[in-house]
């Protein structure tokens, strides 16, 4: 049975259904976690400080990217596979049918712009944080209330506070979530469709649930994002000279 | 009513074809789109021109034959009817309208609006059937199905196989078809003991003829003459999913 994810159709759209499934649920755990922000920086630290280098966040991490890379691979065999599909001649006239969300048609598109806000999103934090665990190398440093600061990589409110500071940055991930709401309110009822659980009755509650979710994605990391920009100057003093806890 | 025709005319498979510019007058609004056709027909034949090839047989919205594209729609802008079930007065007067052959790698145009369809025919022929021995004709309701079972797989089996799934579809995926046909098999109990081997070989068929894959759009059933949903593609994928794990 092992082949059937590679080499037919409905398989290879289940593994695209799985790890995106996956990948869903990760986003909401991140977005949990981020909302500890808005309560207690001192407690986002702490969340920080147990996901380091450890070996349980390190293999976590290795297993996100690998769900990242087959989702971002396979959406690429297929989406060759149906341009070919589709045929040299193109229609001359098309039009968008009734019923037809836009963001279904446009999924690669929404995961490329999901995908480069992810790239922006690893620099900003990962390669400043978990990274510089792995390598040992010395923490960031960042010009913070017009001072040059050493940013310990556990001292993730501290950098939420300065990224979010700029507002370029700010409407960087907007734009970012916004694409990844597109992207969530087709995948979600999508990947219900493609491992078959879904018939007439489950198609308005699935669709329900899928923008549900997006929303709740979307709200719980926009709000954290803004907040941070509002107070950014309370929270880069709160958290300046934190030392880690544990 | 008068209309500017915008058609794709190509010669044969081989040649490069393009759109040629026709005008039809004093069409009745009662017309059928295809009665519109003929008229054109009828006009280029007396001018001596070659006339466009199109596909149809029953004109009564059954057989599936007629195909084509038109103003960006499968068998035109009228909901759940084929183009032959379709009028002119669901036009414009005087508007211009574009007609296209189905568009998808595995139905290559063979002339004019005419496609080869035949991969849908390779595709019943690798799985669309029950091969069981059923007997003689059994007494009238001595295989109790439900009702609900019964309905849904005469909507299935509403499928016509004109393929405007795959025409319409971005990706070209034919699974509405392929669904429709296992999705009226599976649920009668005559059908349903194969259906394990029908859906894996009907899925193997579509994918080496070269149809592509689904990504849930929905554009397959809103284009759709027979209205036939997408619910039946989810349980395609259950049927085949199914099959595959038992290997």
């Amino acid at each position: 049975m092992g082949c059937f994810l590679t080499n037919s159709s409905v398989g290879k759209k289940v593994v695209m259904s799985v790890t995106g499934c996956f990948l869903v649920l990760f986003i909401l755990f991140h977005m949990s976690m981020n909302l500890t922000m808005i309560f207690s920086r001192e407690g986002y630290n702490l969340i920080c400080e147990f996901l380091g280098a450890n070996w349980y966040a390190l293999a976590g991490t290795a297993l996100l990217a690998a769900g990242v890379a087959v989702h971002f691979i396979y959406a690429f065999i297929l989406t060759i596979d149906n341009y070919r599909a589709r045929g040299k001649q193109r229609y001359a006239v098309t039009v968008q049918e009734k019923g037809v969300a836009w963001s279904s048609k446009n999924m690669l598109v929404l995961g490329i712009i999901v995908i480069m806000g992810l790239g922006l999103h690893l620099v900003h934090f990962w390669s400043k944080m978990q990274l510089v665990e792995i390598l040992h190398s010395g923490a960031a440093i960042e010009t913070i209330n017009g001072a040059e600061a050493s940013i310990h990589p556990a001292n993730g409110a501290l950098l939420m506070a300065f990224t979010f500071s700029k507002w370029y940055n700010v409407v960087l991930y907007l734009v970012w979530f916004a694409a990844l709401w597109f992207h969530l309110t087709h995948g979600v009822w999508s990947m219900f469709q493609t491992v078959g659980f879904a018939n007439d009755t489950w198609y308005p509650r699935l669709k329900c649930i899928a923008n549900v979710v997006a929303t709740l994605i979307f709200l719980g990391f926009a709000v954290v994002a803004v907040l941070c920009f509002l107070k950014s100057g309370e929270y880069m003093t709160e958290m300046l000279h934190w030392t880690p806890g544990l | 009513m008068n209309f500017t025709l915008k058609i794709w005319r190509q010669k044969d498979a081989k040649s490069q074809g393009a759109f040629e510019t026709y005008k039809v007058e004093n069409i009745s609004a009662d017309t059928s789109f295809l009665e519109m056709m003929d008229i054109l027909n009828n006009n280029l034949i007396h001018a001596g021109q070659e006339p466009v090839a199109f596909d149809h047989d029953c004109r009564e919205g059954i057989c599936g034959m007629c195909s084509m594209h038109i103003n960006g729609h499968a068998h035109g802008p009228s909901q759940a009817v084929t183009t032959c079930q379709m009028y002119m007065r669901k036009f414009k007067d005087g508007s211009t309208i574009t007609i296209e052959p189905w568009r998808s790698a595995a139905f290559p145009v063979i002339r004019d609006l005419v496609v080869d369809r035949g991969a849908y025919d390779k595709i019943l022929q690798a799985g669309g059937f029950i091969s069981v021995r059923t007997n003689s004709v059994p007494d009238g309701n001595a295989i109790p199905i439900p009702k609900a079972d019964a309905d849904e797989s005469m909507d299935a089996a509403a499928c016509v196989g004109c393929g405007a799934c795959a025409a319409t579809c971005k990706n070209g995926s034919a699974m509405l078809f392929v669904a429709a046909r296992v999705s009226s098999l599976a649920k009668l109990p005559q059908g349903k003991v194969e259906g394990a081997r029908r859906a894996k070989a009907m899925v193997a068929k579509m994918d080496e003829l070269g149809f592509g894959n689904c990504t849930n759009t929905g554009a397959c059933q809103a284009q759709c003459p027979k209205s036939i949903s997408i619910a039946h593609i989810a349980r395609l994928n259950r049927e085949f999913l199914a099959a595959k794990l038992q290997d």
